[in-house]
């Protein structure tokens, strides 16, 4: 069971939560030629290890945010909101 | 190779079985292969035999960073079945369960194939009235379906909860008599078996570090043991097929989940046919041994962790006591998950890769194990052909640009 630290109302259990996948996904213009489009709507990094995804606290605040999680072991390195960049790495 | 038979058996039984010759070989690694196929599954086991028995291509290695068998291959519940709505997934599951109906005999192994049938239970009127679509378009594309009401059900399986006061009531299901389970080990020790008879060499815990490129083109695969060179180099690893895409270069339309299955401790016969719950989310049958086999949907966000999260464990649970309220009273014995490589539409991927040399054998998400024979049949194909076999031809990495999509996601019930 995650618990996972919403920026808004503090630590809760993952099933408050659902998991909207990769974060940082820019679109791109309207007039991109279809690989860049199939590119956008469904390549994905689907690391193994870190990934930066968002996740919705549907069943609390009903706010999304994004944080890194590790894809084996599930540990949680940071939490922040959309209007901020994805936070440095640190080991 | 040693043929198995009565006679082998009793000649072995007599000799207390202790001159049964080993199954397949444990080779050394040769410099080069004609083909490498990374990925010693089903998947990757079935291209190996079916690239030497129909193409004559047998200076093949098939490298696994484990043992054979030891992913999603020996990870699922067992299921085979061929239930699919559109008619490219029709067409290919079928060939499959056809190739599976043989398959003991063609590779002279036990593959204990028990045709028990499936039902797919419907909860509601809208489900029933879905489920009659489905059944019609299964007929039309030429695959054994059967629409059944409660009470044929209820004598199917006595112990289900068919009652009015069932949290999901059942109104009727979709019944085909030719699914059923196999012994999921079976098959991969069966087409390692044949395929090492073939001159397949199968290198076990020999991980893939890395792809060997040269003028674009890939020549070859780093391993744990050196790097080994290849004509052509197949992946067919399943929910890791993102991390061997991106050390290709590339990436893939999947994302990894964990998917979970479990077992009741063994008891008497119960339930002699496959169940499959939209409603509770839950799939269900008992082992030879006795136990219940079930699980239920995907674990709820991207994961490499092979043992799944605790609350999907919960909803399948209390998702099989709603179906069988006596199973409360069942110790729950073990507990496992496999990693699965999960695409928009749930349909595989058996196409060239970006890169050339490389081919790619991904997307089975949950379905991987019931497709081993035509999926091994095709890949084959592609790879000594390099051309897509016509049963897969519309299963390419393409289709996610021109919007072709085969999307079985809504038609198979479970997060399929
Ligand atoms: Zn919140």
């Amino acid at each position: 069971m995650l618990l996972i630290d919403c920026p808004w109302c503090g630590p809760r259990d993952e099933i408050e939560f659902v998991c909207g996948g990769e974060s940082h996904i820019v679109r791109p213009a309207p007039e991109v030629d279809d690989a860049a489009w199939a590119d956008y709507m469904f390549m994905r990094t689907n690391p193994k290890g870190r990934h930066a995804e968002r996740w919705g606290h549907v069943h609390g605040c009903g706010q999304w945010f994004s944080l890194v999680r590790d894809t084996v072991t599930h540990e949680i390195s940071a939490v922040y909101r959309f209007d901020q960049p994805r936070p440095a790495e640190r080991d | 190779m040693s043929r198995y038979s009565f006679l082998s058996l009793l000649r072995n039984g007599l000799n207390h079985h202790r001159r049964w010759p080993q199954a397949w070989r444990s080779p050394a690694p040769k410099p080069a292969y004609d083909v490498v196929v990374i990925g010693a599954g089903g998947h990757g086991l079935a291209t190996a035999y079916y690239l030497a028995a129909e193409h004559g291509i047998a200076n093949v290695a098939v490298v696994d960073k484990g043992w054979l068998g030891g992913g999603n291959t020996g990870r699922n519940t067992t299921i085979v079945r061929s239930n699919y709505l559109y008619p490219e997934s029709a067409a290919f599951y079928d060939f499959a369960l056809r190739l599976y109906e043989r398959l003991s005999d063609t590779l002279n192994y036990n593959i204990m194939l028990s045709q028990r049938g499936l039902i797919t239970l419907a909860h509601s009127r809208h489900e029933l009235e879905a489920m009659a679509a489905w059944v019609n378009a299964m007929q039309v594309n030429g695959v054994d379906a059967e629409a059944i009401g409660t009470d044929e059900i209820r004598r199917m399986a006595p112990l289900l909860d068919c009652s009015t006061s069932a949290r999901f009531p059942v109104l009727g299901g979709a019944l085909q008599r030719r699914a059923g389970i196999a012994r999921h080990d079976a098959v991969a020790w069966a087409y390692a078996r044949a395929a090492d008879a073939r001159g397949v060499d199968i290198i076990q815990n020999c991980e893939v570090h890395g792809l060997i490129e040269e003028a674009g083109r890939i020549v070859g695969v780093e391993t744990a043991r050196g790097p080994i060179r290849a004509g052509k180099v197949v992946m067919a690893v399943a929910g890791h097929s993102s991390v061997l895409a991106a050390k290709a270069g590339f990436r893939l339309p999947v994302t990894s989940y964990a998917l979970q299955a479990m077992v009741s401790e063994p008891v008497k016969p119960m339930l002699d046919v496959v169940l499959l719950s939209p409603a509770t989310g839950v799939y269900v049958s008992q082992s030879d041994k006795g136990e219940l086999v079930f699980g239920g949907g995907l674990d709820l966000y991207p994961s490499y962790g092979q043992r799944g999260n605790f609350p999907t464990v919960e909803t399948v649970i209390a998702g099989l006591i709603e179906m069988f309220p006596g199973a409360s009273r069942l110790r729950w014995m073990r507990q496992w998950a496999g990693i699965t490589d999960v695409v928009h539409d749930s349909s595989p991927i058996i196409d060239r890769a970006p890169k050339p040399g490389l081919y790619i054998n991904c997307g089975w998400g949950t379905g991987g194990f019931k497709a081993i024979p035509a999926g091994g049949f095709t890949t084959a194909h592609l790879v000594a052909r390099d051309e897509p076999h016509p049963l897969a031809s519309a299963f390419t990495l393409k289709r996610f640009e021109t919007g072709a999509m085969i999307d079985e996601a809504a038609a198979a019930g479970i997060s399929h």
